[in-house]
């Protein structure tokens, strides 16, 4: 064959410079999604005691499902253990920004809502945070995704997305699913 | 016989048993989770499982295939007797104790924990041992191909280290640090817990530990699939290597970039900042270099011996090339399913879509494609490029070989594109039972059939592997010197290359800092957050 060692070398050279402007752009698309669309992970590093939750704190049980805070902030609080989300079900407003929280007590969870990005792990130890804006109305499916024990398979909750005129919270500024 | 080739065999074979019978667990896992009544189906068969499937096909066949593989490299790329070769025997034999101490732990259901390593739900103890065994005898293998090929070089001073025996090294040197992360979470935290000895765990360092491991380990499958790329595929096609230097390149970018990224695996985690999943996704964005570098290299190579046969035009060269030969059709196929499954692995990796897939079926079916195809279909054309001369026999007829790889090629697209497409749906992972009264659910129940049909295939194809390998062993005999060397030789082989480019020194330097950047602080944090422990939760009935 006759190809020099010249050109074998230039023609690399050449295949080089695409490579690294191929990366240069994915690089460029996720630091723009990240700065310009603030799409990031949950990364809050928050730590929560799992042998004390239910007993104190913010995960205590008349603390679950959604509050709705002086500053009108909406927050939905779940614990997450062997083999069910406490509570089942949770009710938010669709096109308003919501922020879920969640605990362990026990193993390592996840959760994804199907249909949408909303996604974490949730280790105990630690509290996850999602933000999150819910476009579409209905009964979404929120399972749990990390292997958990042999009753993984029936661990799933529900998120109700409800019209935002319709999301009306009690007196103590509290919604919740049967309470409609 | 010598003793490099009864140890590649006797690896070889272990290896293959294991995946055949994982194949068979993986076809009715694929049934379980479709809306056809699955027989003997339990949560407690499904994840028994699960674990076993796992565990043969990420640790038994692959440990063993990279072992196998490089006794084989060491002694023919080499040309020199192994050394060692006693040390080999011993750490094949603590390495089937492992595999025998797991499956006994895992079938005896003391072990439903899946093949990562997730506490604070633990197995018992003996199940990790097990497995820490396994890696104690790659270990082994380690040591021997490094002296292997130091060996080499003191008897050849300012030679080349051939290209094969390379790179088989650069993987049992990046295999050494990949390791260590994984053995200090197993070693520190969750032996001691599953002993008893422990009450409580934290979880975020163990993630965090487990993470370092995930993503070379990965590399250690693939590097022997590579190494046939860069010298098997050409040489079998006829051609030469378009260049051996950008070979060294590569196997040394591999070295580099697959530890400091493991931290893609945690993007959905609590426990770690924004800053270090940013900074480690931004260095696994480089490991797409030395993938898109072997893809120009290996083109290049092809194309060199389509022209040889006589191929012309922009394309023609691609009719020309050899496909009868089993070799160069895996190599095609292999790259088809990598353009696939390089395509998913760049939305894994993107920070942000990640949220998108992260523990869905996409990622099953991600690395079903890239490993269970890619890699594995590699796996084949190796034992069948190295069986004939290992046992001395050939099969008349290539025919069946050539079958079965694509058997395997498109049972496999046809098991994991609907596979993909139900993780986007939203349709999660590692579930036994799905509830098809569910209507959206209801709606994945034809996809997941599809998949199982895919599933059948690739058994069909399992079946005829090993039925072809007992061919090597029944067949007429056929004379050693029929056989052609296996590796080829660069266009032009280079006389002496640059000592960074024919040893590791400089590069375990780099490594060094790039781990300590990378992880140093994510570890470390861990002692002054002083995240509170969660509970041991064992599955083995003792805790
Ligand atoms: C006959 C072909 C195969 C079929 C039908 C199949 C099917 C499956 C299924 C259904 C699962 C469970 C997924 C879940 O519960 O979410 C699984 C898991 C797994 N498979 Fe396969 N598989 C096959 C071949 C392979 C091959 C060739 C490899 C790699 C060499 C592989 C590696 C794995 C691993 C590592 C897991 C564990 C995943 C986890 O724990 O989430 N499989 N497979
Ligand atoms: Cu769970
Ligand atoms: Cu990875």
């Amino acid at each position: 064959m006759a190809v020099s060692e010249e050109a074998i070398l230039r023609s690399e050279l050449r295949w080089t410079i695409v490579v690294t402007g191929t990366i240069t752009v994915i690089m460029v698309a996720i630091l723009y999604a990240g700065i310009v669309h603030h799409i990031n992970p949950p990364s809050n590093i928050e730590t929560v005691d799992p042998k004390t939750l239910h007993l104190t704190g913010e995960f205590t049980e008349e603390n679950l499902g959604t509050s709705i805070d002086a500053g009108g902030q909406i927050t939905a609080r779940m614990v997450a253990t062997q083999f069910a989300f406490q509570p089942q079900c949770i009710l938010l407003p669709a096109n308003k920004r919501v922020t879920l929280r969640f605990a362990s007590p026990d193993v390592i969870h996840g959760i994804l809502v199907t249909g949408t990005n909303v996604n974490t792990m949730i280790v105990p130890g630690y509290v996850s945070q999602v933000h999150t804006v819910f476009t579409r109305t209905g009964d979404l499916l929120m399972p749990c995704h990390e292997y958990c024990g042999l009753g993984h398979s029936q661990m799933w909750a529900t998120v109700r997305v409800v019209p935002e005129a319709e999301f009306k919270p009690d007196g103590s500024g509290r919604a919740l699913c049967d309470a409609r | 016989m010598t003793h490099a080739r009864r140890l590649t065999l006797a690896h070889l074979w272990l290896a293959f048993a294991a995946f055949a019978v994982a194949c068979v667990l993986g076809v009715w896992q694929m049934w379980a989770r479709s809306p056809l009544p699955a027989p003997l189906l339990t949560a407690n068969a499904y994840f028994t499982s699960v674990t076993a499937h796992g565990v043969a096909m990420a640790y038994v066949l692959t440990t063993f295939m990279v072992m196998g593989f490089g006794y084989y490299v060491a002694e023919t790329a080499l040309g020199r007797p192994l050394p060692f070769p006693r040390i080999a025997w011993l750490a094949f034999l603590v390495g089937i104790l492992g595999v025998a101490m797991a499956v006994v732990t895992i079938f005896g259901g003391t072990a439903t924990v899946l093949f990562t390593f997730y506490p604070p739900l633990t197995a018992s103890p003996w199940f990790y041992i097990g497995l820490v065994l396994v890696v104690a005898a790659s270990w082994a293998w380690c040591g021997i191909m490094i002296a292997a090929m130091a060996g080499w070089k003191r008897e050849n001073p300012g030679r080349p280290v051939p290209l094969a025996m390379f790179a088989t090294v650069a993987n049992a040197v990046m295999w050494l640090w990949t390791t260590v992360g994984v053995s200090a979470e197993l070693v520190f935290q969750v032996i001691p817990a599953a002993f008893g000895w422990n009450l409580g765990i934290d979880v975020g360092l163990s993630r965090t530990l487990f993470s370092w491991t995930l993503h070379a380990i990965v590399y250690f499958w693939l590097i022997p699939s590579y190494i046939a790329f860069y010298t098997m595929a050409p040489q079998a096609a006829g051609g030469r290597l378009y260049s051996d230097t950008m070979g060294r390149l590569t196997f040394i970018l591999f070295l580099i970039y697959s530890l400091p990224v493991g931290m893609h695996h945690l993007f959905m985690d609590p426990q770690q900042s924004n800053a270090f999943k940013f900074l480690q996704m931004s260095l696994t964005a480089l490991v797409a270099a030395p993938t898109l570098l072997t893809v120009f290299t290996i083109t290049a190579s092809m194309e060199i011996a389509g022209r040889l046969r006589g191929g012309r035009g922009l394309f023609g060269w691609i009719a020309a090339l050899p496909w009868e030969r089993p070799m160069v059709l895996a190599t095609g196929l292999a790259f088809f399913m990598l353009w696939f499954g390089g395509g998913g692995g760049l939305i894994n990796m993107s920070y942000g879509m990640n949220a998108m897939v992260h523990n869905t079926s996409w990622v099953t079916a991600h690395f079903h494609l890239i490993f269970g195809g890619t890699v594995v279909i590699m796996y084949f054309a190796i034992a069948y490029a190295i069986w004939p001369t290992l046992t001395g026999r050939t099969p008349a007829s290539l025919k069946a070989q050539r079958v079965q790889l694509w058997l395997w090629f498109i049972g496999m697209m046809v098991l994991t594109l609907p596979w993909h497409y139900l993780g986007l749906q939203g349709q999660w992972r590692r579930v036994a039972t799905f509830n098809y009264a569910d209507p959206i659910i209801a709606a994945w129940g034809p996809w997941v059939l599809v998949s199982f049909a895919g599933g059948l295939i690739l058994l069909a194809s399992a079946g005829l592997f090993i039925w072809n390998l007992l061919e090597f062993h029944r067949a007429r005999a056929v004379a050693f010197s029929a056989l052609r060397p296996l590796y080829a030789v660069a266009v032009h082989p280079p006389a002496r290359v640059p000592a960074a480019l024919n040893g590791f020194a400089l590069w375990n330097v780099l490594v060094l800092v790039l781990m300590i950047a990378a992880y140093g602080y994510p570890i470390a944090q861990a002692f002054w957050i002083n995240a509170p422990q969660a509970i041991i939760h064992r599955v083995d009935g003792r805790g």
